[in-house]
């Protein structure tokens, strides 16, 4: 019966199984991946929890500044599942950071972003930009009051820039301040054209991947090693097919991860105000300025990085130039870090130190975008600390640190400062 | 993930300093029924004269606290509104400004916004002040034009201030009213239960759900494991 239907299908669909061959049953992946490596596979099931519970709440949310916030608590209220389906989807928007963090920091430890994985580092950047706007259209559609803030906060980066920048903040908004037609266009760039956009780039991010074959623990290139396993003999020795070996490795890895996101959906939706903030549950009001503006916390790192900018020769465009820069600096690391040894464990101590620093200057930089700083100096070092001055001086300290790191990388690698150990010529046990 | 975590152990330190009293716990579950009903209708009582729950329907009320129909109509409902109607004061929106200088806030996610510390300790706060338009004053939230709707209740604390005659050091119950200050506090908790289950009505369902979900989680994954387990046996 299945080989009768699945006879019929491949007649007319041949390049069907052809696919699921390449990229699931026999595309061998090294069989040495860690814990590291179950993030691809978890951001790929958040991004579809987004997808499918995001269509469910546009079913019932009504955009325009009348009727969003009001439809948000009917969502809330009188839809069945309703809240289940909105903690599901705000859960799984910070849940998303969280992993491509990781998955990120992965790719960098193990040098998946080097030859031959350089366009696939490329589209991961280029998702992690898609996904960043993806959040900030989602986030202003509640039209609470950090909703309307955030926007006037992200569009007034735009209005720095010289010249065109007032223009192009109008245009953004399509007004001057945010408004009707703002929320209309956010929520049609949220719906419809990012996931697309999303789901297209996810495509290419694994085809591209699967064409070179997965980095693993060790960074040694499998497809060069020995040929020859259980499967055939010409596909790597330290190669296993996809499915069932790593469905089912990541199968655990969904259980668990799930574990942690089911706990934050049931018992604490709002992550005491980091996932859904306190002045969201305000309706928006142009009036009303809240005391305290902070960033929802995935992008509070690069909020600090515009706070600590001075605005100097007439300008305050530096803020967002650090801002972009940061994430430029990431695009272009395939050209900047090319030391020839990839992962870490075989790396020079040097780079070992500095990878530290700069996670620990992201995390700085975290910490003071999202104005813990405020308390953590006065409990630290007394109540009489002059606080802004040493946020200014802590912060420049971690920017400095953080791009540090790209020039330090660039010197180290290209002239060839860096001591590294002897690679082994084979991946070694599995992970 | 650290980061994250210390942000969250922070973030709850910080909300607790700021605030001048600390909720009084209990012991008890968070929500529980009695003190949901109780909760219930103290605000029916004491505040729905001038605030309203536009997002809370007396409906859900019902059947969340497990009253009948007929309890919710006559006890709760002073509105005349109908059973499936949100909760809205009668109060005209003119007269409140001209009496109050604005229009009492919506109360439905009031806790959800301020914190529900927050606003025990503005119930708990009031205080006797002759230079306020209104004869009240609060701590919490200074000069505030509510009139101090649970006096009765409380009865009439008054501020110790410090030398330069402003900062109120320590507020003081100069005369008792008809509940004593352990019952005072306890009453006031439970209204801010039940407007914490007014801000988020599905926390009821959340919590029932919740463990049943985890263990099947734990199931499926152990499951899981022993699964890939059995699979990985023949990799070196
Ligand atoms: C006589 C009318 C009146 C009554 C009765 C009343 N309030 Fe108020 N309430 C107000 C007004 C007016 C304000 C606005 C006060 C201000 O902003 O200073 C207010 C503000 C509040 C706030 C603060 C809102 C905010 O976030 O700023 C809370 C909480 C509150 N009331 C709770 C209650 C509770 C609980 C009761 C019942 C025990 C109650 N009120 C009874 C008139 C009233
Ligand atoms: C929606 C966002 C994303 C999805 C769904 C996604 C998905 C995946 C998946 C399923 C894999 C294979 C499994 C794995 O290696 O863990 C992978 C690999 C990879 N991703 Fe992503 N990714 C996303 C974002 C990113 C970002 C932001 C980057 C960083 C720039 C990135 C860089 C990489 C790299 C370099 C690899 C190859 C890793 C290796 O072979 O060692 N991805 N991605």
């Amino acid at each position: 019966m299945t080989s009768r239907w699945r006879h019929w299908l491949e007649e007319r669909l041949p390049g069907l199984t052809r696919m699921i061959r390449r990229h699931v049953t026999a595309y061998y992946a090294p069989k040495n991946f860690n814990l590291w490596y179950y993030f691809g596979s978890l951001a790929l099931l958040v991004l579809l929890n987004q997808l499918v519970t995001g269509s469910f709440l546009a079913m019932n949310y009504k955009p325009g500044i009348a009727t969003a916030f009001d439809s948000v608590q009917y969502i809330m209220r009188d839809v069945n599942w309703g809240w289940l389906i909105r903690t599901m989807h705000t859960t799984g928007a910070s849940l998303l950071f969280v992993i491509i963090f990781l998955h990120t920091f992965r790719s960098i430890m193990y040098g998946s972003f080097k030859k031959p994985r350089e366009l696939v580092w490329l589209l991961g950047m280029l998702l992690f930009v898609v996904v960043m706007a993806e959040a900030f259209t989602g986030y202003v559609l509640p039209w609470g009051t950090m909703s309307f803030w955030a926007t006037r906060v992200v569009v007034a980066l735009f209005a720095t820039i010289p010249v065109i920048g007032p223009h192009l903040a109008e245009w953004i908004m399509g007004g001057s301040l945010p408004a009707d037609a703002t929320l209309n266009r956010f929520f049609a760039l949220h719906v419809i054209m990012l996931p697309l956009l999303l789901l297209f780039l996810v495509v290419l991010h694994l085809t591209a991947l699967h064409e070179v074959g997965s980095n693993n623990p060790d960074g040694v290139e499998i497809r060069c090693g020995p040929k020859g396993n259980r499967w055939g003999k010409h596909y790597p020795a330290d190669g296993i097919p996809f499915h069932p070996y790593y469905t089912l490795k990541d199968l655990v890895g969904v259980g668990v991860f799930l574990l942690v996101a089911a706990y934050i959906v049931f018992f604490a939706p709002s992550f005491d105000g980091w996932f859904l903030e306190r002045n969201n549950a305000v309706m928006a009001d142009p009036l009303l300025t809240p005391a305290h503006i902070r960033p929802v916390w995935y992008f509070s790192a690069f909020y600090a990085m515009v706070r600590m900018m001075p605005s100097f020769a007439g300008t305050a465009v530096w803020g967002p130039i650090a801002m972009s820069g940061s994430i430029a600096l990431l695009f272009a690391l395939p050209w900047i870090d090319v030391g020839p040894v990839k992962s870490i464990r075989y790396r020079g101590t040097g780079y070992k130190v500095a990878l530290g620093i700069f996670v620990l200057a992201f995390v700085g930089l975290m910490l003071i975008g999202s104005n813990l700083t405020d308390v953590l100096f006065p409990w630290l070092f007394g109540a009489n600390i002059n606080l802004t001055k040493w946020t200014m001086i802590f912060g420049r300290t971690m920017m400095l640190a953080y791009f540090g790191f790209f020039v330090f990388l660039g010197l180290y690698t290209h002239l060839g400062w860096e001591k590294t150990r002897p690679v082994p010529e084979r991946v070694r046990a599995r992970g | 993930m650290i980061a994250l975590s210390l942000a969250l152990m922070l973030n709850s330190a910080l909300s607790l300093s700021k605030t001048t009293a600390v909720l009084p716990t209990t012991g008890r579950h968070p929500l529980e029924q009695t003190a949901l009903r109780h909760g219930a209708r103290m605000f029916f009582h004491y505040c729905v004269a001038c605030h309203s729950l536009k997002y809370m329907r007396y409906s859900r009320i019902a059947r969340d606290l497990k009253l009948s129909r007929q309890q919710v109509m006559t006890h709760l409902n002073l509105t005349g509104g109908r059973f499936n109607d949100p909760v809205i004061s009668s109060m005209p929106a003119a007269l409140a400004t001209k009496a109050f200088g604005k229009v009492p806030p919506d109360l439905s996610l009031e806790i959800r916004a301020k914190g529900a510390v927050w606003a025990y300790n503005y119930l708990n706060t009031f205080y006797l002040d002759p230079k306020s338009p209104i004869g009240w004053n609060n701590t919490v939230l200074p000069n505030t034009t509510m009139p101090f709707p649970l006096w009765e209740l409380q009865g009439e604390q008054v501020a110790v201030v410090g030398k330069d005659g402003h900062q109120v050091q320590k507020l003081e119950i100069k005369q008792l009213g008809t509940m004593k200050p352990a019952q005072y506090r306890q009453a006031t908790r439970d209204l801010i239960d039940f407007l914490t289950y007014v801000s988020d009505p599905a926390a009821l369902q959340r919590r029932r759900y919740g463990i049943w979900v985890m263990l099947f989680l734990v199931l499926f994954t152990f499951l899981a494991w022993l699964l890939k387990k059995e699979y990985w046996k023949d990799i070196h």
